[in-house]
């Protein structure tokens, strides 16, 4: 673009920037300094670990930082496995009905297990699985939209190099492995962003299927915590916060580019 | 020497498996429990289990802090329909009906050896859970409301600090005194508050009971939500922000309101005398605790969370459980308890303990709750309990708001619970 | 298309379609046990009622008469329109404006990137948390602002006039930045010459933005539409420890009711009939996202 940008424009921009950064500045703030200065902002106060420390022993916080790095991998390499060679048999193989087959996948992309808690509760509870981490990961596993994406992106692998394991005499899953899957590994990357960001996040579905702190992850966890009745310490609820969303929001300012470049590939149909 | 190690051998998995029987027959307990007040009561409790567990030491009770009383209510439930209930619970005294309706739970009687020592707790907290000739549950962390007022606040208003009010009319008329306002006339101090999130449906029963108005029937199939004098106590409560201006207008909330009061922002709170020590702890300024005013008389519902043993639990669980509550609900832990909360002791000969009186005679506002237990009335105890709460919340909510007239917003209320309440009926 | 066809006829045909389907397999079970047959079992729920002793009864229509009669069911549904009207085409229109402003040579613009997405990273939980504390009443952050400014307090979630803008409020915050990286893919999509060609006949910028930018960015700007009012459905995260739906139901949410019906109240049979109607709707967004989009795509 060749206009220059106004400098009324870049001021909007910035004011914009700011606004949008300081709820969370502010959280930081009032977590690192000691509670009587959470709601004023003289430059001189102290710094202090100390909510942090009282946050970390008020509740199981490694434990729940534990379930939560359990639960977002169980479900990423389910949701990996299985969108693979669902999304290689309808790339790969012509069968009837798999138009049908792909088009009830794509149900899943409307109508989220999010919003079908009391059958899916149901369902969970019947199989006994109730409060642990598989429960919560089961109605995951199974993403349409890993098979939809992984589906585009197989399409779109050449011809010729199928051809050639095939000539080297690789079978179905030897050539899955060997050329799909390579050439897939940014929708991989994307997707495993997208993936671990939701999961990370999500809440309803782990408050209602978890009870005790070894599932519980960290967003049920900090629900709980953050419940007034316990005791409105702001200072200490913003630790807790802090320390709940701090593991993905380093990632992503570390990874901002691969962040970034996930969801926008994510969101191109 | 063939025989000798098969000796010592064989004696060796003899000790192996005793002491491995001995770890067997640990019998494991999970409990919900609830915290509804301020202050580290997790850690009370966490402190009181592990003395239980070394006193106890082939029982391991697994105590879960599962939210407030609703959220506590919803986990126990959900567990249950999912196949795997606790073995005991710390739930409203007035979840009793739902509970039973559900076939969730299990009457005490039959687990207890003496049944004296059912009596040996005060009746008022006993009533709510004593159905059909059975009891069905214990009373662990039991309260009334109680009036908070700030003592620094009425001196410098120009009232006696000792003198609590006494009436509505003193209520308000005190309010009006001790409201305060800066210099561009938005307030800054309001003379009282009453919460009307989280337990509404507890403070509008205050305000019937002190008009002489009973809210529900002893079977639990009606609520009387429209009586003239129900509707009267919510005017009296929405008057006190629209007409006497001495409380905040819109919903105060039950979790904020005793930050409120301890950082000066409200002279006087109606809250739960569980909260006592919470802000024993934080006021920086003379407070004192007194019943509630009167209209026609005085008046408090009991409230509060009682110990419920579930069914579903094996025979040895419910032993072990029974065993749990009959330490928790001793004179000395209910009175340690009391002290750390401010909760209401369950038993008299809790405060008969030494440690109590002590406490007490250093520190009277401590038996304010318990004082008023002869003016006291069962909580709303309804089937469907949850529902019903509901509904009455968001009719005082309404009224509150401004956006329903107190007989509007109690008659859409009494409507949904009599649809609710017709299949008891 | 590419990929190994395999035949279509014969017994290689059949052993062809057992391996596909023994690839889809564990997908495929996944996806009926969670999505296709709980919407099956909720239809079928909510057309009988659970007695206290466990057994269900038909009831045919009336819990959806029951529905129909319930001042929250209304109450509830109306707050999501007025949701979705609120959170979405604001936050499209805002997402827009920080694309293009990320999308041009400003300085800083890494940063500007950063601070408009970082909400997005952020679980809804943590975000109310935060948002809860700016609208405490009196030592919450804005009515402190308030005080300096010399107004009083104001109650902002225990107004029902205020609840709902507050929450839309902190929704587009926290959305916004999301579908600003969906606006970046789109703009980086548009090649660059045609801007050239009319900044060269003198099109002012507006000018350019309006006629040819947007127009450009409607299925873009379509597709987060949908999707942003779909995800309007399922946000109630912060429901559950600010205001409960509160105060008397102003700011409740379907989803949060249906939660509310299913494990507080424990009445499984009208929690399936409102299931139903949320499903019902999502299917309708869902069939006016396939149908409109997939004819859009095929003629681009």
């Amino acid at each position: 673009m060749n206009q220059r940008t106004t400098i009324l424009e870049v001021a909007t921009a910035w004011v914009l920037a700011f606004l949008w950064i300081a709820p969370l500045a502010y959280a930081l703030w009032s977590s690192l300094h000691p509670a009587a200065f959470a709601t004023s902002f003289s430059l001189s106060a102290p710094w202090t670990l100390e909510n942090f420390a009282r946050a970390w022993h008020q509740a199981p916080f490694g434990r729940y930082y534990l379930n939560t790095i359990m639960l977002v991998s169980l479900i990423l390499a389910g949701q990996l496995v299985l969108s693979t060679l669902a999304a290689y048999a309808f790339v790969h193989f012509k069968f009837r009905g798999s138009g049908i087959a792909f088009a009830l996948t794509l149900l899943q992309l409307m109508i989220m297990p999010d919003v079908l808690i009391v059958e899916n509760y149901r369902l969970i509870s019947k199989l006994g699985l109730l409060d642990t981490i598989p429960a919560i990961a089961l109605p995951y596993m199974a993403s349409a939209f890993a098979i939809f994406l992984l589906r585009q992106t197989f399409k779109s692998v050449p011809r010729e190099l199928i051809e050639a394991a095939r000539v080297e005499g690789a079978g179905a899953l030897q050539i899955l492995w060997r050329v799909y899957v390579p050439l897939a590994r940014p929708t991989y990357v994307a997707f495993a962003l997208v993936s671990v960001s939701y999961h990370w996040n999500n809440f309803l579905w782990p408050l209602i299927v978890t009870n005790s702190v070894e599932s519980r992850p960290l967003t049920v966890g900090l629900a709980v915590f953050g419940a007034p009745e316990t005791g409105v310490d702001w200072s200490v609820i913003n630790a807790a916060t802090v320390m709940t969303m701090a593991p993905l929001l380093i990632a992503f300012l570390i990874f901002q580019r691969q962040f970034v470049q996930s969801f926008m590939r994510a969101g191109i149909r | 020497m063939r025989m000798f190690k098969f000796a010592v051998t064989a004696g060796a998995m003899l000790v192996v498996f005793a002491a491995s029987a001995g770890s067997v027959g640990a019998v494991d307990l999970t409990m919900y429990y609830p915290v509804a007040v301020g202050g580290p009561v997790t850690k009370v409790i966490d402190g009181m289990v592990e003395r239980f567990e070394q006193k106890n030491p082939d029982i391991k009770v697994t105590a879960v802090y599962a939210g407030n009383y609703t959220d506590t209510m919803t986990k126990a439930m959900t567990a249950m329909k999912g196949g795997q209930p606790p073995q005991l619970s710390v739930l409203l005294s007035t979840d009793v009906f739902t509970l039973r309706d559900e076939n969730a739970i299990v009457p005490i009687d039959d687990l207890v050896a003496d049944k004296a020592w059912f009596k040996s707790f005060y009746p008022a907290f006993m009533a709510n859970g004593q159905i059909d000739g059975k009891t069905w549950s214990i009373p662990f962390q039991r309260s009334t409301i109680v009036l908070y007022w700030n003592k620094d606040a009425f001196k410098e208003a120009g009232l006696d600090p000792e003198k609590a009010p006494a009436s509505w009319e003193e209520m308000a008329a005190m309010g009006a005194k001790l409201v305060q306002k800066d210099a561009s006339g938005n307030v800054t101090r309001w003379g009282v508050e009453i919460p009307s999130t989280g337990y509404a449906y507890w403070m509008l029963q205050a305000l019937a009971i002190q008009n002489g108005q009973k809210m529900m029937n002893e079977a639990g199939t009606e609520v009387y939500l429209t009586a003239p004098k129900t509707v009267e106590a919510l005017e009296y409560w929405v008057n006190l922000s629209r007409k006497d201006k001495v409380m905040p207008t819109g919903t105060i909330d039950w979790a904020t309101l005793r930050t409120d009061f301890v950082e000066g922002k409200t002279a006087m709170m109606w809250h739960t005398t569980g909260n006592l020590t919470a802000v024993k702890d934080s006021a920086k300024f003379n407070f004192g605790v007194a019943v509630l005013p009167a209209k026609e008389r005085r008046g408090s519902p009991t409230g509060g969370g009682n110990f419920y043993v579930f069914k579903g639990a094996s025979p040895e669980r419910q032993k072990a459980a029974v065993k749990f509550i009959e330490w928790m609900a001793a004179p000395e832990q209910a009175a340690e308890w009391s002290i750390k909360t401010g909760y209401v002791a369950v038993s008299p000969a809790a405060y008969k303990t030494p440690a109590m009186e002590e406490y007490a005679k250093n520190f009277p506002p401590a038996v304010v709750a318990r004082d008023q237990l002869d003016q006291a009335v069962p909580e709303l105890s309804v089937h469907e309990n949850g529902r019903i709460y509901k509904f009455v919340g968001d009719a005082v909510q309404a009224a509150v708001t401004g956006s329903q007239k107190p007989q509007e917003a109690l008659a859409a209320a009494q409507q949904q619970a009599d649809r609710v309440l017709k299949a008891y009926q | 298309m590419t990929g190994w066809a395999g035949p279509r006829t014969g017994s290689h045909a059949w052993m062809n379609a057992v391996n596909a389907w023994l690839l889809l397999l564990p997908a495929a079970v996944l996806l009926v046990a969670f999505t296709h047959y709980p919407v099956l079992a909720t239809i079928r729920s909510s057309l009988f009622v659970a007695r206290r002793n466990g057994t269900q009864v038909f009831a045919g229509l009336d819990n959806y008469r029951a529905m129909f009669d319930d001042a929250i069911f209304w109450k509830a549904l109306g707050n999501n329109i007025w949701f979705a009207f609120g959170t979405v085409p604001t936050s499209i229109a805002l997402a827009l404006l920080m694309a293009l402003w990320v999308n041009r040579n400003i300085r800083g613009r890494g940063f500007l990137r950063l601070a408009y997405f970082t909400p997005t990273v952020l679980p809804m939980i943590a975000v109310a948390n935060i948002w809860l504390f700016f609208y405490t009443p009196d030592y919450g952050l804005l009515d402190q602002l308030r005080a300096l400014a010399g107004s009083p307090g104001w109650n902002w979630l225990g107004d029902p006039r205020t609840v709902m803008v507050c929450l839309i409020v902190m929704v587009i915050w926290k959305e916004a930045g999301f579908f600003m990286i969906f606006y970046l893919a789109a703009l980086q999509q548009i090649p660059p010459d045609l801007n050239e060609a009319a900044a060269v006949e003198g099109a002012g910028r507006l000018y350019i933005l309006r006629r040819v930018t947007v127009p450009l960015l409607m299925p873009a700007t379509l597709f987060i539409a949908i999707n942003a009012v779909i995800n309007s459905f399922k946000l109630v995260d912060h429901l559950v420890i600010m205001t409960k739906g509160g105060p008397n139901n102003a700011s409740t949410l379907l989803l949060y009711y249906i939660y509310e019906v299913a494990f507080t109240f424990q009445d499984s049979a009208y929690a399936a009939t409102l299931t139903v109607v949320l499903v019902v709707i999502l299917s309708a967004l869902a069939l006016i996202k396939f149908g409109y989009f997939d004819r859009r795509i095929h003629y681009q």
